[in-house]
């Protein structure tokens, strides 16, 4: 009697068990976010936040993952789906648009319904020049989140130091060079204790540098369908030289290659008077810096001029409706405005919406702190990133014949016709008709 | 008849385990590793078909892939000389009786235990331009900045530095293994007969220690083509493909650039490579090595 009651009893739990996940997996929805880090500081911290305050809400599940700088975190997504698992959505290069979709891995919006209901006005709220790397085919494939531009820190003591004035940051080319100049000190033996300018031009890292610089020439790299590149114009002929001279010229810059992780570390210790980095650093030099310093836009040839970086939101095809209709939910969450707001305060990212500066916590913010709101100022004169159909291997060429010609083995000239050829041979098979 | 062939069924389901293994994890994906060289890379809209060797025609024109093998014939021809010399040297000097001897074994050993991962990002202190540690060194000799890592002459180097100065202290072991193992009475014998201790040394302890040098040449060979973890966290091939091993760049083909099918062909070249080492060392080295 006991036996068949114990056995009763046990076969019951064990029908609970079996059914619990189903019930579980019903009511409980779990995705999986990759998510890059590029900056340092407590984005890590700030993210879960977001994610905790998204599930108190919904009851949806996100589990960040931190996977490395952008390259590692596409990586090992991309791994991990071609591998069968992997995310149900990631933050990842916005350049990256048209390799995810020749991956065929990638969900549009409007497979997903995000364009439906209130869907069109949601996207329309976005800054156009962060949609720019978003819309191809007539198809939305990503959302802007973690959105920068490039921008110039530089050190206002080491401006009084050098003579200038520290409110009066230069605005074109030959007045960087002169200021870079005065800028770099030299101890007694001649070695260099402050350089003048850093800028990137690490694998990863040299052709956002250079799209910075291209777009200062009043020069686009690419056409809007990532078939076709224009390296070997004189414009961008120009604006590799105007980078090679910053060393060779002016002196005021290693020779050689700079790298990014090192910039804010350079910065800091005051090793780099000036150097050139993204918004999303904001915060964190704010935080860590000893002396006062400065925020202000790229100089260009005649004007400043930028380019816009960071990270969109896609959504991979492999989820299912479901997981889909949810992670839409997440992205629509992160980008309401006050969360974009307060995204932009803690880390300096720009707010990707014009409505998200219309929030007190924000408006107070740009009000208290005037170089929060610097680099928003230069989304007008800011262009896309580089992005093209095998995107990586594009970079890839770029970055090799940057290198080769900051370290003095090409000439300007040389290193563009080089990469236009590498560039044309990569992107053969897509031009069309 | 019938006996016999039970015995060949039992004799294949006794080598069933171990084939199987050796089949689904080396055999099978080195096969399919060739076949996929010969399949363009499915994308997208375009599904893989059969290109036969145009792959390795388009590898042959590749600037990328002749650096790789460059680069890596350096690196092989440098790493491997020079830590298996050192190893030996570290090992002669700490098989003698010195004082704190535990203790100087441990400091060479000890980077041998460090993943490649931590030992890159130690030297990447080192190599830092201006406030590192080689460059701090160099300033009290009144010596200017060097960007080690940033300058494609000395990338290469820099990399080799840090690969010899990780492996020389795990072939340490092996050479002080054989050192001990060594009977006394050799050497007792070699200083009646008044040998001089480089005579000895080049008569009797190298040629004892010739299988340990085979089995150390052996993994030194493998390593040089096998320890790319410190480009990626130093240099990631830069600057320039100054620092890009062809391991490194196989990585980059398959899962930077998604070209499945070139990095199957690179990894096909690769094992080739190794295949045709191993040929010699085993063949050649092999034969003029004298087991006990």
């Amino acid at each position: 009697m006991i036996r068949r009651r114990t056995l009763l009893a046990a076969t019951a739990a064990s029908a609970a068990t079996l059914a619990a996940p189903a019930i579980a997996r019903a009511q409980a929805m779990k995705l999986s976010f990759y998510y890059p880090i590029a900056v340092g500081g407590p984005i890590p911290a700030i993210i879960d936040g977001y994610c905790k305050a998204f599930h108190a809400e919904t009851g949806i599940e996100v589990t960040p993952v931190y996977a490395g700088n952008y390259g590692e975190t596409l990586t090992k997504a991309v791994t991990a789906i071609k591998g069968g698992s992997g995310p149900q959505l990631a933050v990842l290069l916005a350049a990256e648009m048209h390799s995810l979709q020749d991956l065929d891995i990638l969900a549009s919006l409007d497979e997903i319904g995000g364009l439906e209901g209130d869907g069109k006005a949601w996207l329309g709220g976005f800054y156009p020049a962060f949609l720019a790397n978003s819309v191809v085919d007539g198809k939305t494939w990503s959302v802007p989140f973690q959105r920068s531009t490039a921008i110039m820190y530089y050190n206002k003591t080491a401006f009084t130091e050098a003579g200038l004035d520290p409110e009066k940051f230069p605005l074109t080319w030959a007045e960087l060079g002169a200021a870079a100049e005065k800028l770099t000190k030299r101890d007694a033996s001649g070695r260099v204790t402050r350089w003048g300018v850093k800028m990137a031009s690490d694998v990863g890292n040299a052709q956002w540098t250079f799209g910075a610089i291209a777009n200062q020439a009043g020069h686009v790299l690419m056409n809007q369908a990532g078939t076709e590149t224009y390296f070997n114009d004189p414009k961008a002929i120009e604006g590799m030289a105007y980078w090679r001279g910053l060393a060779s010229v002016h002196h005021a810059t290693p020779e050689g290659i700079t790298g990014w992780p090192a910039l804010s570390p350079d910065f800091l210790e005051g090793n780099a008077a000036i150097i050139q980095h993204t918004t999303g650093n904001l915060t964190n030099l704010r935080s860590n810096a000893k002396f006062p310093f400065g925020v202000a836009g790229l100089p260009g040839k005649t004007g400043p001029r930028t380019v816009v970086g960071g990270g969109n939101i896609y959504f991979f095809k492999q989820a299912s409706p479901a997981e889909r209709a949810a992670a839409l939910k997440f992205a629509r969450f992160l980008t309401e405005p006050a969360r974009a707001a307060d995204w932009s305060i803690q880390t300096g990212y720009i707010a990707v919406r014009p409505d998200a500066y219309q929030t007190p916590a924000l408006r107070d913010y740009v009000i208290h702190y005037p170089p929060a709101d610097v680099a928003r100022g230069f989304l007008p004169v800011a262009v896309g990133e580089l992005s093209t159909f095998q995107n990586q291997r594009v970079y890839q060429a770029l970055t090799n014949n940057i290198q080769a010609c900051l370290s003095g083995k090409l000439t300007p000239q040389q290193a563009m016709v080089n990469t236009q050829a590498e560039a044309d041979r990569i992107l053969k098979p897509y031009k069309r008709g | 008849m019938a006996t016999m062939r039970r015995e060949t069924v039992q004799a294949w389901l006794l080598v069933l385990p171990a084939l199987l293994l050796l089949v689904a994890f080396t055999h099978w994906p080195a096969v399919a590793t060739v076949l996929d060289s010969l399949f363009s890379t499915p994308r997208g809209s375009r599904p893989a078909h059969f290109v036969g060797l145009d792959n390795y025609a388009a590898l042959m024109d590749d600037p990328v892939f002749w650096t790789a093998l460059h680069n890596n014939a350096v690196y092989a021809a440098a790493t491997i000389p020079a830590s298996v010399i050192l190893a030996l040297a570290m090992a002669l000097a700490v098989n003698t009786a010195i004082p704190g001897r535990p203790l100087l074994r441990m400091a060479y050993f000890t980077p041998t235990m460090l993943p490649m991962i931590a030992v890159a990002n130690i030297w990447l202190f080192f190599f830092t331009p201006d406030y590192g540690l080689f460059d701090s060194i160099a300033a009290w000799f009144g010596l200017g900045r060097h960007n080690w890592l940033g300058d494609t002459a000395t990338a290469l180097p820099a990399m080799i530095a840090v690969a010899v100065w990780k492996e020389a202290g795990f072939f340490m072991i092996f050479y002080l293994a054989a050192l001990q193992a060594m009977p006394p009475d050799l050497a007792e014998a070699a200083n009646l007969e008044g040998s001089s201790r480089w005579n000895f040394f080049r008569r009797v302890t190298l040629p004892l220690l010739m299988p340990t040098t085979l089995f150390v040449l052996v993994n030194a060979s493998i390593n040089a083509f096998r320890l790319v973890d410190h480009v990626v966290v130093m240099t990631r091939g830069g600057p320039d493909n100054a620092t890009t091993l062809l391991l490194y760049y196989i990585y980059e083909t398959g899962f930077r650039f998604w070209d499945s099918s070139m990095a199957a062909t690179l990894t096909v070249v690769l094992l080739a490579l190794l295949g045709l080492l191993a040929w010699l060392q085993f063949g050649v080295l092999g034969k003029r090595v004298h087991y006990r």
